[in-house]
């Protein structure tokens, strides 16, 4: 012990000795990355700090924003003509689709009420646009320019114009963070589209996708679209995800389905994000024995198919 | 303040406002989306961190790597703590040496940073390893390398300020 007369001059002061230091920041960040990674503690805090660096983050994005931009800017007319094209003949087929849709739409929903079926999943929908990419070398993430404000809720379905694109994991007030399927952390429920074989599709971390545990005698084959299932009661189905590109049945009990994603997973800018307008029921509770015979419920008399629609007229 | 500690050229005191803006700036850097090019691209918040960690050992140290780290994280969307962690060890690293780095010319320091900037790295993958993530592969660490090569110029960019003479001469401007 040093005599205690003896006092160091504030000159000199050192505060406390840098280990110590050192071992209570690891101590800090340790239990930051715990209560993040496990038990996700600090979504508030990260929220926080976002907005904050928002204005940082939309600035720096600016500059490669610009610099693709101006790549399109300067490509060939032929180019934009021959897009031009391409986009009116497609509006054509669009809007023809469409006249069809809205009367489809209305007999599928009478042939539905006929058959005492539930209305078929409503959606509702959130324009946006991808921002960038995450710089986390690991992930495979997006920066959506939607948030909270405008209803965008994590666990939505993102999805372009021509598929599944991923679904929201986080979601600030004014951006929200999409992680693609093709990320190795991201599962989706899919269907067959041709006869309705059910798996579950991960991401690879490389670009690609897999079917998981599939038997290996399963009907499936090369050039199979996926479609989701909405079994998750999160995503709407019938949305295509993917396209098989190899099947190998000689690995064991389960084949190994290699799967591209039909959206532009690297290079869409302009996507969807897509809920149900209501969460699907839960499981309806066991019923007694119903007492009556004569009466028109339909919902719960799949048999008695024509009575409803006589009680209309 | 000299250019190494044993040069005879005596710098202008750091401004403290321009350490804390070349630290933003690196942030933004950090921030701008690069694509496939980022692996690339140095971490330019741990490259200016370290300079500054090494020429201003009293002053800039542990805290500044940690709100640094903290903020890369958020931005990054990765998880939180996973920066701080490493800038932390960084700055701990980078201030321990800060007597020792300055006795040698600018492309001898590169090569005391450069383990440094490996260790806080390889920190990173730890993390994420005991996270349950696969390995990025050993072209991850490349940045650190670029990071290194970049060191001389960032040098002279960063102490631009100091060499200013204290009285402007018409006749003699440097």
């Amino acid at each position: 012990m040093p005599s205690a007369d003896f006092q160091t001059h504030p000159v000199f002061k050192r505060g406390i000795a840098p280990h110590i230091r050192l071992l209570v920041y690891v101590t800090v960040c340790v239990a930051i990355l715990v209560a993040d990674v496990r038990f996700r503690y600090l979504e508030s805090l990260r929220e926080y700090l976002s907005t904050i660096t928002y204005p940082m983050r939309r600035a720096a994005a600016e500059p490669v924003n610009l610099a693709s931009n101006a790549a399109k800017y300067f490509s060939k007319l032929a180019d934009s003509q021959f897009e031009q094209a391409d986009f009116e003949r497609l509006q054509i087929e669009t809007a023809q689709r469409l006249l069809r849709f809205e009367s489809l739409e209305q007999e599928n929903e009478q042939l539905r009420r006929l058959l005492g079926m539930s209305a078929r999943v409503r959606t509702h929908s959130v324009a946006a646009e991808v921002l960038y990419s995450a710089p986390d070398p690991y992930s495979r993430k997006v920066i959506l320019d939607q948030g909270r404000q405008e209803g965008v809720e994590p666990g939505l379905a993102v999805v372009d114009a021509t598929g599944l694109l991923g679904q929201v994991t986080r979601v600030y007030p004014i951006q929200s963070e999409v992680t693609l399927i093709t990320d190795r952390n991201q599962s989706v429920t899919v269907q067959v589209e041709r006869n309705g074989q059910r798996g579950v599709m991960s991401g690879t971390g490389q670009g690609g996708l897999e079917l998981r545990f599939v038997l290996a005698d399963a009907d499936i084959k090369v050039g199979d679209r996926l479609m989701t299932s909405g079994l998750d009661g999160l995503f709407v189905p019938g949305l295509p995800v993917a396209m098989v590109e190899s099947v190998e049945r000689d690995a064991g009990a389960f084949a190994r389905i290699a799967c591209r994603p039909l959206a532009g997973v690297d290079q869409s800018t302009r996507v969807l994000v897509l809920s149900r307008a209501e969460l699907p029921p839960p499981p309806p509770p066991p019923q007694p024995a119903p007492e009556t015979t004569g009466e028109s419920s339909p919902a719960s008399e799949p048999g008695a198919r024509p009575e409803p629609a006589e009680d209309e007229n | 303040m000299q250019f190494t500690n044993r040069s005879n050229r005596i710098l202008q005191p750091t401004k403290p406002w321009f350490v804390y803006l070349s630290l933003l700036i690196a942030l933004m850097l950090d921030y701008v989306p690069a694509g496939d090019f980022s692996r690339m691209l140095p971490d330019w918040v741990a490259l200016v961190l370290t300079f500054w960690c090494i020429r201003e050992p009293l002053y800039i140290g542990m805290g500044v790597g940690f709100t640094l780290g903290l903020l890369v994280d958020v931005g990054g969307g990765g998880p939180m703590g996973q920066h701080a962690l490493s800038y932390v060890v960084l700055a701990f690293m980078a201030n321990a040496l800060a007597r020792r780095v300055m006795w040698f010319p600018a492309l001898l320091q590169a090569l005391h940073v450069l383990p440094m900037l490996l260790i806080a790295q390889a920190l990173m993958v730890g993390v994420r390893m005991l996270a349950q993530e696969e390995f990025p592969g050993w072209e991850y660490f490349l940045s650190s390398l670029v990071g290194v090569a970049l060191w001389l110029p960032l040098t002279y960019l960063l102490l631009l300020p100091q060499f200013q003479p204290v009285d402007r001469d018409e006749n003699r401007p440097i």
